[in-house]
């Protein structure tokens, strides 16, 4: 690989972090109000058993709730590409559905399942997130050229085989796309259910208790090992979307 | 020879909003085996559906379809067919491509067997060295040749061909037009053209059956009795500029410019 292209990137992060430290030294701002990046590395080693522990668990659940929506998404996009009665009636539902503001839908879940944490948990992940992928699966479907089907269906191809020979593969690259929207959707889904209905579990849980104890160093390095989780899961999609869609990205082949 | 394509009486209407939209109306052509009739008509006068209807991927209101004496009521495998988009598919390589209609054909035939045939195709349309490039790697015209070799390799006995050269520019369209010369030469099959291009009608075409406006009926049609494969420069000989001028008068009244 070419060594800009980690170089690049990690020069522009150092700069950030640079800026941010410089800006809280130059307004002398306590770190009760503002932390900077020299008072997180303190509270990460502090913290380090909690952060594996707490990581792991939001990880997990993440992983788990997208992979859910993976599946639940795929399947309605399927039924609704595929029939337009099935994709007229849906629509509307799965659009209202998407137009609740899950925070609204924590407390409901919680109350339904009382107790029951990782579940609710991957739930919410699964709902916060199935609904791009159903839509680009949709749409994908739903687009297929008619002189695609028409070159199979002339051989007396059935519509499964057609659905395998062109219809998935050619979704691929609008699924992948859906996907990376879907991985920062589950992270939020997790992150909320942690925040607000605490249960004593992932990073969401350790935030909680930083912002009561006003720990503000504690607080924002939650919110870099969180975005760290999220950079890492979205190169895990890009990586994968390399191998299953690699056809789609110009100039890689 | 016998035909293989006989349209008897063929008529069919879509269902609109605005009540049935006739496309055909009692359509006849006959089409001998081997031959290759070209068909060229108005914009928009069902020429398509005419394709799909010998496809048997559309079943005509009123009419007949015959295919090898028998009637088509469903998709068959014996046909191939090649159109203005070449629909190749992004993630497969040519020869992949070129493989598709045997995957479906011919499951079990050796893989080995198949590839050679592919490889074969390629070959006599200039394109061996690209078997492993994608689609989207070739040009335009590439591309084309790329869908004609697909649209052959399972061995149709009819060729279905909907405005494959539309979008090509002259010299890669001339090009081609040679490419299925050389391919008739070498590969019997029995084709139906559809085209907006007189030239390419006379070129290529045995027949050439004029449709009226929409609904489209047989207007006329012009026999072009020249054995293959046929030199480009025919093109400019009196006799043939004189067949453009007719084909090209025939449009004018299927338009209702001028009157017959």
């Amino acid at each position: 690989m070419d060594w800009k292209k980690v170089a690049v990137p990690l020069a522009a992060i150092a700069l950030l972090l640079a800026l941010w430290e410089g800006l809280v030294w130059a307004m002398g701002w306590p770190d009760y109000k503002m932390a900077s990046p020299s008072d997180l590395w303190p509270a990460y080693l502090r913290y380090q058993p909690l952060f594996w522990l707490y990581g792991w668990q939001t990880l997990w659940r993440t992983v788990v709730g997208l992979a859910l929506a993976v599946v639940f998404g795929t399947a309605l996009g399927m039924v609704m590409g595929l029939s337009r009665v099935m994709n007229d009636a849906l629509y509307p539902l799965l659009v209202g559905f998407n137009a609740i503001p899950k925070a609204t839908v924590v407390p409901v879940v919680a109350l339904m399942f009382v107790g029951h944490h990782d579940f609710n948990t991957i739930l919410i992940a699964l709902m916060i997130s199935f609904f791009p992928i159903a839509v680009s699966v949709a749409i994908g479907l739903g687009t297929l050229e008619p002189e695609y089907r028409d070159i199979l269906r002339s051989l007396g191809a059935s519509r499964v085989m057609v659905f395998w020979k062109i219809a998935l593969p050619k979704t691929l690259p609008e699924f992948f796309g859906a996907l990376k929207v879907a991985v920062t959707l589950a992270f939020i889904g997790t992150n909320l259910v942690e925040i607000i209905t605490p249960h004593g579990r992932g990073l969401g849980h350790l935030f909680q208790s930083a912002q009561t104890n006003s720990d503000f160093p504690l607080m924002f390095a939650v919110l870099l090992a969180l975005a760290a989780m999220g950079i890492v899961l979205y190169y895990a999609i890009v990586a994968l979307e390399r191998v299953f869609a690699g056809w789609a990205i110009r100039g890689a082949a | 020879m016998g035909n293989l394509i006989e349209i008897r009486g063929v008529s069919h209407a879509y269902r609109t909003k605005s009540g049935p939209l006739p496309v055909l109306k009692n359509l006849n052509i006959d089409i001998p085996e081997g031959s290759f009739c070209a068909v060229v008509g108005p914009s928009g006068c069902g020429k398509s559906t005419l394709t799909r209807l010998i496809a048997g991927l559309m079943i005509p209101d009123a009419g007949e379809v015959w295919l090898h004496g028998e009637r088509v009521t469903s998709p068959r495998k014996t046909v191939g067919m090649a159109f203005q988009n070449p629909v190749l598919l992004e993630w497969r390589t040519i020869l992949d491509n070129v493989l598709l209609p045997l995957e479906i054909v011919a499951p079990t035939m050796p893989r080995s067997q198949k590839e050679a045939r592919a490889r074969e195709l390629l070959a006599m349309v200039g394109l061996d060295g690209f078997e492993t490039r994608r689609p989207s790697e070739l040009s335009g015209g590439m591309r084309q040749r790329a869908s004609l070799c697909r649209a052959l390799v399972h061995r149709p006995d009819v060729l279905i061909l909907d405005e494959p050269f539309g979008a090509l520019d002259a010299f890669t369209r001339e090009d081609l037009w040679q490419t299925m010369h050389q391919l008739r030469a070498r590969e019997p099959f029995t084709a139906l053209l559809i085209t907006h291009d007189l030239r390419e009608s006379v070129y290529l075409g045995d027949q050439v059956v004029v449709l009226s406006g929409r609904p489209a009926t047989t207007q006329s049609v012009m026999t072009i009795d020249l054995p293959g494969p046929r030199p480009l420069d025919m093109l400019y000989q009196p006799e043939q500029v004189a067949r453009l001028a007719q084909l090209r008068h025939e449009i004018q009244i299927a338009q209702g410019r001028e009157v017959a």
